[in-house]
């Protein structure tokens, strides 16, 4: 029977090899060489042995992570150095490793010489891995007891050849011990022999001594051995010895390992520890250094090793090119076209749509042909998930490119043939727009794109606009669906507002809802009702499409409307029932429940400059250290944390293409200062009044006196029992105590500029870099807020003066003191936004106004509070009784229905 | 129970788990006096909440639950058992009552089933014991800022775990379930432990092993894929693998689909009763999952099916009364180990 008849044979019974870390690794015969890092190896690398001593973990995780990127599917990791604990380094390594996902998800090599060390990475590892490794070195006995331990442990096992008498290091002595090795291994510990790996030991070649001559040829023929008659179990070696001769001549080397794993693959060797990077492809080998290294390989000829040492000399190093691969422009016109639209690589467009323009009868046709038959394409793959949004906007600006080409000639065609009336095929109308006294449009954007790659024609009515111009362009235009957006509380009743003037005046087509503080609840419970039409809360760009197709679909939309009224319908009766069931605190058992900080021994921190600063044209360079990238991604739907993000299973390529594209915007943005950072910030006396409000006096060098009182709000949903019911007052010394404290005042913004740098990319039909702006300077606005609360804590304050935090660390908040902004949840009520408006003069002097629903203008603004005690924490207020929604008016000198209208989020039914 | 009377019950139909222990227990309204009973009167913390303990304090109710769910048509209850080992006990310093609880608590369902049996000897009833992931976890920190910091070792884990093994086998169950595993090291302790109580009392016993993925990430909470959990996990004879709790049926069926192609075990399943609402109640009802259910059934997915959190008799009674006209997946391995 041939060699390959019987490897066949084996191949069809075979058992995979499986492994795990986060994710699995299933090795078969049909898997390609399964390829070990090998850096984090102290014994084989010596600047991970010196981040080891130096204790220098992160940078040692760096090297695991490149590893990993650099295509690693396992990573072995050894400790083994005199001067170092072992068992405490791997250990310590293996715990760090789990926490990165980025690392962890390929299955662990656990490399040592003591079983010690070993057994401790076993007690570390939640995937399968790999012991590195086990020998018959100290006797069966103890061979024995390893394999045991090993399997209950579940993992694979690297089995060395090498015995009681020594290592094997010819054909002979390593299918003698190998046979042993496995016999005792599959009948005595019954040890799975999917996971046995035999490590036949790779020696190197070339060295001048005759022993030597034949160390690879007997290593690969060992391991067509073992694969033909050890069933199921691998072979696996470290390839870089077998050119230990050549070192210093990468070259020569790289050919050699490529030989030597071209023959050792091909006779089943399937494991092994190869650096990638001294890996040359072996059909790019010149043909004269090929046949010279495989001589040496195979053992050819007597003077082989004479004559590669000869040649090596006139081999120099060269380095490796990379090019731009543009052998997609050979392909068919459409299938470049496609291309195109689905990598959003607009640099050939034009001269591919002039190209199907004349092959085109008319050139509508180019449009409903090439460019849609692409777009459906990108339809499809964004469908199944295999696209991201940030790539369907980008097809989108490729799309709009061509649109835009071809539009003169479509209007020329247009005016010398006008079409029959009865071929005016009408496209969907999609009305889009954020409601009054919103400014936020980001979701609403990435929405429109996205309907508008699907064929939908938009008509995107911007940010701020007031119901009865929707009401009144709906009509004009006759639009088949409405969508309404927006992103602060007040807009949920715009909202409202809009579905019942819908109602008063007739309107049949669907309402889709959307933007970040809309919800399912609040369009089922307080929507919904309010339009007999379909109602759709649409949470994600991705679900848009859809649920259009659906509502517009002659066949479907019945269905799907009588569905989705049910559901919410269903919905509204679940949550209306069990909003009944959550117990509440009168307001003044809510205050007596207040948290009560000790203030006897309380002494606030003066701060070291009291009074009002302006900060004009910040430098944005400052602020991008302090970005928090998480909720970037989050703007595009790509969910995840950064910068873990980057190397997501699913969307990591996607965030890192985003990513670049962003960093590339900013930059631009701050190396011709397109936006323009400003700030005004206070810090003044306060005291707390009358249980729920602050009074602050302005006193700063020049100012005239004077009192305002900030009103905050209480929490009174009944708590746990121990547990407050808190107001951001409660963080401040009450008057009665006698005792000075203080609190301050901001308002940062990073939106100057951003509107005309938007329009602009919009005029060039490039919405991703348009959205991409306003997605940067709301990060830049937030960064500013981070960024200044830094200093007021550090400096203009003071009270923290140590503090050492680096950008994670702000990001989780775990800073001294907090900065609570109107409008979210700590304090709810965008109200006290006039009030900080008047405490600073915002408008005057840094130009940030507000609109009539108290959204901030620009849009990339943040403004708040700060408070420095040290108890002082974020919380959410929750719900809300009528009883303190009628003191709040009182003391606000306010019409109850007033407060009702802004406070209606929280309040409790 | 003879082992090869649960391997043919196995081989021959869906075998249904039972649902939830602590929905039922809340029905009862025990008051921290309920919870401490005589027996702890005067135990120095509050004990309210330790539903193990009223194996000892109640064992009545303990027994009527179980009996509720044989009267379901369960085939299998799990002990209360979730919390027994010293690691979760340590919450309520009752470490020194882990043996006794686990003890009786074998005892208390081994009691019911076998009543149930004596009833209708063709439909034999089976205990397991549940061994719960305890409230730590060995491959995660608690401690953002030290994330090599462990809260718990293997060691620690596996001491704890051979414990509660010991006093539920000797108790008299017929199963050891390791459950609602969060985090595959922890499970892999537990594995471990019960392999040296096999090896040191020279006894086979049927081991079921449930992870948990926790969101819609397909993953669990430390990690893992579903396959690499289902391989981290294979090196031991198992008598089921699948998933429980977190999710709510639906939302599990792409992971029993991963471990039902992938493995030779027998696939378990027992879900939660849909997602919890904003204020963590389950009201998914009977047939609502029952109908979800039928999605494992109509694709040949499961052999053993039951409930998690928010489940009751009535979850229970419509997954049986389900069942019963469908075939199990079927388990040539199963064949394999019959014969041994």
């Amino acid at each position: 029977m041939s060699t390959t008849v019987q490897a066949a044979k084996h191949t069809k019974n075979f058992r995979p090899l499986k492994l795990s870390g986060l994710e699995p690794l299933v090795i078969t015969p049909e898997s390609n060489f399964v390829n070990v890092g090998e850096r984090t190896n102290v014994a084989g690398s010596r600047r991970f042995l010196r981040l080891i001593n130096e204790e220098k973990f992160d940078e040692a995780l760096a090297i695991a992570r490149d590893q990993v990127e650099g295509g690693a599917q396992i990573i072995d990791v050894n400790m083994d150095d005199g001067l170092i604990d072992g068992k405490k380094a791997m250990v310590n390594f293996l715990n760090l490793i789990a926490a990165e996902p980025d690392i962890a998800r390929v299955p662990i090599m656990i490399d040592s010489s003591k079983w010690e060390i070993i057994e401790a990475g076993l007690q570390v590892v939640q995937g399968k891995c790999v012991v590195n490794s086990i020998s018959l070195k100290e006797g069966e006995a103890e061979f024995i007891n390893h394999a045991k331990k090993i399997k209950r442990y579940g993992a694979a096992v690297i089995v060395m050849a090498f015995d009681e008498v020594g290592q094997a290091d010819n054909y002979e002595r390593r299918i003698e011990i190998v046979k042993r090795s496995y016999d005792i291994l599959v009948n005595q510990v019954h040890f799975p022999p999917e996971d046995i790996i035999f490590d036949l030991n790779i020696f190197p070649v070339a060295t001048g001594m005759e022993e030597h001559r034949r160390n690879a040829i007997d290593f690969i023929e060992a391991t067509r051995w073992v694969k033909e008659n050890l069933p199921h179990a691998h072979v696996s070696g470290g390839v870089s010895n077998v050119s230990f001769s050549f070192r210093g001549n990468d070259t020569v080397r790289e050919a050699m390992h490529s030989v030597f794993l071209y023959h050792a693959i091909k006779a089943g060797m399937n494991i092994g520890i190869v650096n990638p990077t001294m890996l040359e492809v072996y059909d790019d080998i010149p043909k004269d250094l090929l046949e010279h290294v495989e001589d040496v390989i195979l053992d050819r000829r007597d003077d082989a090793t004479e004559r590669l040492l000869d040649f090596a000399e006139t081999v120099k190093g060269s380095a490796k090119e990379k090019t731009v691969d543009l052998s997609w422009r050979e392909e068919s016109l459409q299938d470049r076209i496609t291309r195109a639209l689905v990598k959003g690589i607009d640099t050939y467009i034009l001269e591919d749509v002039e190209e199907a323009r004349q092959a085109s009868e008319k050139p509508l046709h180019v449009i409903e042909g090439h460019l849609m038959t692409g777009m459906n394409v990108v339809g499809d793959l964004f469908g199944d998930g295999k696209m991201f949004l940030p790539q369907v906007v980008k097809s989108a600006r490729v799309m709009k490119k061509a649109v835009a080409y071809l539009l003169p000639y479509i209007e020329e065609e247009k005016r010398l043939n006008p079409p029959p009336a009865s071929e005016k095929a009408k496209s969907n109308l999609v009305l889009m727009a954020t409601v009054k006294g919103d400014v936020h449009d980001i979701g609403k954007n990435i929405v429109s794109v996205v309907l508008a790659c699907n064929n939908y024609e938009i008509i995107d009515m911007g940010v701020m606009v007031p119901p009865e111009k929707i009401i009144a362009t709906a009509k004009e235009r006759n639009v088949d669906i409405i969508g309404l957006s927006g992103l602060i509380t007040p807009s949920l009743d715009e909202m409202v507002f809009l579905a019942k003037e819908m109602k008063r005046q007739d309107f049949t087509v669907p309402l889709l809802i959307g933007g970040a503080t809309t919800s399912k609840a609040h369009t089922a419970v307080k929507i919904d009702p309010e339009y007999p039409e379909a109602v759709v809360h649409v949470n994600d760009a991705s679900r848009a499409v859809t649920v259009v197709g659906d509502l517009l679909n002659p066949e479907t939309r019945l269905k799907y409307k009588a569905d989705i009224k049910q559901d919410y319908a269903l919905f509204r009766e679940r949550f209306l029932t069990r909003g009944k069931k959550r117990d509440f605190l009168t307001l003044a058992q809510a205050r007596e429940n207040k948290w009560k900080l000790e203030w006897d021994a309380f002494e606030a921190f003066k701060p070291n400059e009291p009074g009002i600063q302006v900060i004009e044209d910040f430098e944005l360079d400052k602020l991008v250290d302090y970005i928090d990238w998480s909720p970037f991604f989050r703007s595009w739907d790509l969910h995840g944390k950064y910068p873990d993000i980057l190397e997501d299973e699913v969307v990591g390529e996607q965030a890192r293409e985003l990513f670049a594209d962003a960093k590339a915007i900013l930059k631009k943005i701050l190396d011709e200062k397109l936006l323009t950072a400003k700030a005004v910030f206070g810090l003044f006396e306060a005291n707390t009044v009358n249980d729920d409000d602050i009074e602050v006096v302005t006193s700063g060098a020049g100012e005239k006196q004077e009192k305002f009182i900030f009103r905050t709000l209480r929490q009174q949903s009944k708590k746990a029992s121990g547990k407050p019911n808190i107001a951001l007052a409660d963080f401040i010394a009450p008057k009665e105590t006698g005792k000075t404290d203080y609190m301050g005042c901001f308002c940062v913004t990073a939106g100057f500029g951003t509107q005309e740098l938007a329009e602009k990319y919009e005029a060039e039909h490039d919405d991703y870099n348009s959205i991409m702006v306003k997605a940067l300077a709301d990060r830049l606005a937030e960064a500013f807020a981070e960024y200044l609360h830094e200093r007021v804590r550090k400096q203009h304050w003071g009270y923290a003066s140590d503090e050492e935090l680096s950008n994670d660390e702000l990001i989780k908040e775990a800073y001294k003191g907090i900065r609570p902004a109107p409008g979210y949840p700590a304090c709810p009520d965008h109200l006290e936004k006039l009030t900080i408006w008047d405490v600073l003069d915002v408008k005057e002097r840094i130009g940030v106004e507000l609109t009539e629903s108290l959204a901030m203008w620009p849009a990339a603004s943040v403004s708040g509070y700060y408070f420095a005690h040290p108890e002082a924490r974020y919380f959410g207020l929750g719900k809300i009784k009528m009883d303190q929604v009628e003191d709040f008016a009182k003391r606000k000198d306010i019409e109850v229905r007033t407060a009702e209208k802004w406070l209606n989020p929280n309040i409790a039914d | 129970m003879s082992k090869d009377t649960l391997y043919k019950a196995l081989k021959e139909r869906i075998l249904v788990l039972d649902g939830a222990m602590g929905t039922m227990l809340q029905r009862y309204k025990f008051t921290e006096e309920d919870f401490r009973g005589e027996r702890f009167k005067d135990w120095p913390s509050p004990v309210q909440g330790n539903n193990d303990m009223l194996s000892i304090t109640q064992p009545k109710a303990i027994a009527e639950v179980h009996a509720k769910y044989f009267d379901a048509g369960a085939d299998i209850v799990e002990t209360n058992t979730f919390s027994g080992t010293t690691i979760a006990m340590a919450d309520y310093g009752m470490q020194d009552f882990v043996y006794e609880l686990n003890y009786e608590s074998a005892k208390i369902a081994k009691k019911v089933a076998q009543e149930f049996t004596e009833k209708e000897p063709k439909k034999p009833r089976f205990v397991a014991g549940a061994m719960g992931p305890t409230n730590k976890t060995a491959s995660m920190s608690p401690d953002v800022n030290d994330p090599g910091f462990r809260a718990i070792s293997f060691d620690e884990l596996r001491i704890a775990y051979k414990q509660q093994a010991e006093a539920l086998l000797d108790g008299g169950v017929d199963i050891l379930l390791v459950e609602t595993i969060f985090d595959t090291l922890n499970a892999k302790a537990a594995l471990f432990a019960i392999e040296e109580v096999k090896d040191e009392r020279g006894i086979e016993v049927p081991v079921m092993v449930s992870g948990t993925i926790t969101d819609a990430s397909g993953r669990t909470l430390s990690g893992q894929t579903a396959e690499a959990f289902l391989i981290s996990i294979g090196h031991m004879p198992l008598l089921s693998v699948g998933f429980n709790c977190a999710l709510g049926a639906n939302q599990l069926t792409p992971y029993l689909e991963v471990v039902s192609s992938k493995s030779d075990f027998a696939i378990s399943a027992y879900p939660n009763a849909g997602l919890p609402n904003a204020f963590g109640e389950y009201d998914e009802t009977a047939e609502e999952m029952a109908a979800q259910i039928k999605t494992y059934l109509d694709k040949q997915l499961i052999n053993i099916v039951g409930g998690c959190c928010g489940t009751t008799p009535e979850h229970i009674k419509a997954i049986a009364d389900l069942v019963k006209d469908y075939k199990p997946r079927p388990l040539p391995a199963l064949e394999q180990t019959a014969a041994l």
